[in-house]
C-alpha cells in the first residue's frame, strides 16, 4: 500500500502536525518507503494467530478507584507555557 | 585536576569510596572536570554541577559513618528520557523546552536511594527514536572511538548514544538507558560498552518519557558486564505506578556474573545470518561460540523463522504506540507554544515546530497505521505476527535452549551524517535488526563488546536470555569478557 498527496495532508491534519504543501511530495515519498518495507509483512499467514496485547503472560493489575493523589495545581500548571488562577490557557474555542 | 578516579570501573568506584580511598567529592569533581573537557563528544545536554557535589558531599558523610546504599556515592549519567525533579528532561526534543518536572522517575528514584549521584542529563535521539543519536535537537553525540588510520567524526549509535558515549568516554561510572528496538544494545556495540535491556516489566516505566510503551524498557550501560548488574540490581523493582511492572523479587544480579556457562544450551539461531554482514561479525559471531563452549556450553543450532518479520511489525507497532503517547505534546501543559490563528492551528504550527523530521514521520505513520480503514491492515497484522515472534523463541527455550547468541548489529560504527542512511530511512532502521525481536518478544537481551574490526572499532554479541533470566545473560556475557583479551578503551582525543 501507498499514501497519495491528500492522504499525507489527511494524515497530518488527524496528527495535527502542520504540512507545508511544498514538503507534501518529499514527506510522501518517505512515507512510501517504510509502507513498501512493512508491506512484507502480508507474506505471513496470520490464519488463526492471536494478536499481542501483552508483551509478558500476566493480567493487567486493578487498583482500587480511589483518590490516591493530588491537591497541588500549581504543580501541575508549573510547565505551562501559559497558565492562570491554576488554569491552562488556550486561544478562545468557543465563539 | 586529575581524570584517574574517571578510569576505574564502577565495581571499583564502590570498592574504593568504601575503603576511604578516596571521596566521592573527589570522583564526583574528576568526572566534572573530564566532562567539562569532553564538550567535543556533545555527551550531556544539562550538566547538574551543584547538584551533584551537594550529593556527593551527603554521601562521603554516610560513608565516613560506614553507613550508605549500593552504590553509594558512584557518579551516573542519567538519560534525557528519564524525569528528574527540576531538572532538565526534554527528551532531547524541542517540543518539551524549558521542561523540569515536579517528580522523579521511579528508576533513578531507585538509584539515588541506593546513593548513586546524578552528574547531569545525557543526549539522545528526540524521543529515542532513532540509531545514530543523530536526530537530538542538541546535535549528534559524537562516538569516542576512531578508526586506526583516521580522525572522522563516529556516530555512537542510538538513541542511548550521550549513555554510551559518556560511558566510553569516562564521563560517568555507568549511566541509565532505554531500549524500545535496540537503543541501549546497538550504542553499547558501537562503543565498546556492555548493555542490557531487561525483561518487560522488569524496570519501572513511570516517569519514562513514553515512545512505544508496549516495547520501552529501562537498563544500564557500563563499561563492564559486573557493573551492569550492580546498577541493574538497583534500577530494577516492582512499582505499583506502572501497570505493566512485574510482581517479582529482584535478584542481586552481581552474584551471577561469575556462575559460568557450564552446563548450559546456547542457541544459534541461523536467520541471523543475514545477506551482506560483515564476514569480520560472522567469524566474531562463531569465535564467541567457541569460548562458550570452551567452558562448557552445549551449542545448539536454532531456527527463529519469522525473525525478518520483527523491524516492519516494528515500523508499525513502535510508531502507533508513538502517535498515541505523542499525542500529549499540544503546546498547553508543557514546554514549547507556537501560537496560531485558533487553537487547531496553535497545535499543528507548535507540533510542526517542535518535533524534528524522524519524530515527525513516525507519528506520521502510526498516525495512518491507526486511521480508520487502515488498523486491520496494519496494526492487527502486526500485532499478529508480534506473537509468532514470540512463539518462535518459546519454542527454542522449550526444547532446552538456555540462551541465544547472534551479532549485536550488522556494522561496526559508522560516520556522522553518512550518505546511505540521510536518504534511506530504512538503512537507518537495518540497524536494530538483531536487537528488535527481543523487544518484540519482551525478553532481556545483553550486548557485550567482542572483538574489533578491521579499522581497530568495536564490536559487540548479543546474548537474548528466557524471561526473567537475565543471571544466565550476565554469566555467559562475562564468559565473553573474559576471554575476548581485547583493551576496550578508545584512545583519547578530545
Amino acid at each position: 500500500m501507498s499514501v497519495d498527496a491528500d492522504t499525507v495532508r489527511r494524515i497530518g491534519r488527524l496528527a495535527r502536525i502542520k504540512i507545508e504543501e511544498n514538503d507534501v511530495e518529499k514527506l510522501q515519498g518517505e512515507l512510501n518507503v517504510i509502507l513498501g518495507f512493512v508491506d512484507q509483512l502480508s507474506e505471513v499467514d496470520v490464519s488463526g494467530v492471536e494478536p499481542m496485547t501483552s508483551v509478558a503472560p500476566m493480567a493487567l493489575r486493578r487498583r482500587e478507584d480511589q483518590i490516591t493523589d493530588g491537591g497541588y495545581p500549581e504543580k501541575i500548571v508549573a510547565n505551562a507555557p501559559l497558565s492562570e488562577d491554576d488554569f491552562f490557557m488556550v486561544p478562545k474555542v468557543v465563539e | 585536576m586529575t581524570t584517574e578516579l574517571t578510569k576505574l570501573s564502577l565495581t571499583d568506584t564502590v570498592k574504593g569510596l568504601k575503603n576511604k580511598d578516596f571521596t566521592s567529592k573527589e570522583v564526583t569533581a574528576s568526572y566534572l572536570y573530564a566532562i567539562e573537557k569532553a564538550q567535543s563528544l556533545n555527551a550531556y545536554v544539562a550538566v547538574t554541577a551543584d547538584q551533584a557535589l551537594d550529593m556527593a558531599e551527603k554521601s562521603d558523610e554516610r560513608l565516613a559513618k560506614g553507613e550508605g546504599g549500593a552504590l553509594e556515592g558512584v557518579p551516573l549519567g542519567i538519560k534525557d528520557l528519564f524525569c528528574t525533579k527540576g531538572v532538565h528532561s526534554q527528551a532531547a526534543s524541542h517540543i518539551l523546552d524549558g521542561f523540569k518536572p515536579e517528580y522523579e522517575s521511579t528508576v533513578t528514584q531507585n538509584l539515588w536511594n541506593d546513593g548513586a549521584v546524578m552528574l547531569g542529563k545525557l543526549n539522545m535521539d528526540e524521543f529515542a527514536m532513532g540509531s545514530s543519536n543523530e536526530t537530538s535537537y542538541y546535535g549528534p553525540v559524537i562516538n569516542p572511538w576512531r578508526a586506526e588510520d583516521g580522525n572522522k567524526d563516529l556516530v555512537p549509535g542510538g538513541s542511548s548514544g550521550g549513555s554510551a558515549s559518556a560511558v566510553a568516554g569516562w564521563l560517568c561510572a555507568g549511566a541509565t538507558a532505554t531500549d524500545t528496538g535496540g537503543s541501549i544494545r546497538q550504542p553499547a556495540a558501537f562503543t565498546g560498552t556492555v548493555g542490557i535491556k531487561p525483561t518487560y516489566g522488569r524496570c519501572s516505566r513511570w516517569g519514562v518519557v513514553a515512545f512505544a510503551s508496549s516495547l520501552d524498557q529501562a537498563g544500564p550501560i557500563a563499561r563492564t558486564v559486573e557493573d551492569c548488574a550492580h546498577l541493574m540490581t538497583s534500577m530494577a523493582g516492582f512499582d505499583p505506578k506502572d501497570s505493566t511492572s512485574v510482581d517479582l523479587a529482584v535478584p542481586d544480579f552481581a552474584a551471577a556474573v561469575e556462575r559460568g556457562v557450564k552446563g548450559l544450551t546456547i542457541g544459534v539461531p541461523k536467520e541471523y545470518r543475514v545477506e551482506g554482514m560483515p564476514e569480520e561479525i560472522e567469524k566474531l559471531w562463531h569465535q564467541g561460540l567457541e569460548w562458550l563452549k570452551a567452558e562448557g556450553a552445549t551449542i545448539k543450532d536454532i531456527s527463529l523463522p519469522h525473525t525478518k518479520y520483527a523491524l516492519p511489525a516494528y515500523y508499525i507497532v513502535a510508531p502507533a504506540e508513538a502517535s498515541s503517547n505523542l499525542a500529549r505534546y499540544d503546546g498547553v501543559k508543557y514546554g514549547l507554544r507556537v501560537p496560531g490563528k485558533d487553537i487547531t492551528d496553535m497545535y499543528e504550527q507548535t507540533r510542526a515546530e517542535g518535533f524534528g523530521r524522524e519524530v515527525q514521520r513516525r507519528v506520521l505513520i502510526g498516525t495512518y497505521a491507526l486511521s480508520a480503514g487502515y488498523y486491520d491492515a496494519y496494526y492487527l497484522r502486526a500485532q499478529k505476527v508480534r506473537t509468532l515472534i514470540k512463539k518462535d523463541f518459546e519454542d527454542v527455550f522449550n526444547d532446552g535452549v538456555d540462551a541465544i547468541l547472534t551479532p549485536a548489529t550488522p556494522s561496526a560504527a559508522f560516520g556522522v551524517a553518512d550518505k546511505d542512511m540521510a536518504t534511506d530511512p530504512i538503512k537507518m532502521y537495518l540497524n536494530d535488526i538483531f536487537t528488535v525481536t527481543v523487544n518484540m518478544a519482551g525478553l532481556p537481551g545483553i550486548a557485550v563488546p567482542a572483538g574489533k574490526d578491521g579499522q581497530g572499532l568495536p564490536l559487540g554479541l548479543q546474548l537474548i536470555g528466557k524471561p526473567f533470566d537475565e543471571e544466565t545473560l550476565f554469566a555467559a556475557g562475562r564468559v565473553i569478557e573474559k576471554a575476548h583479551g581485547e583493551d576496550f578503551t578508545p584512545k583519547q582525543w578530545w
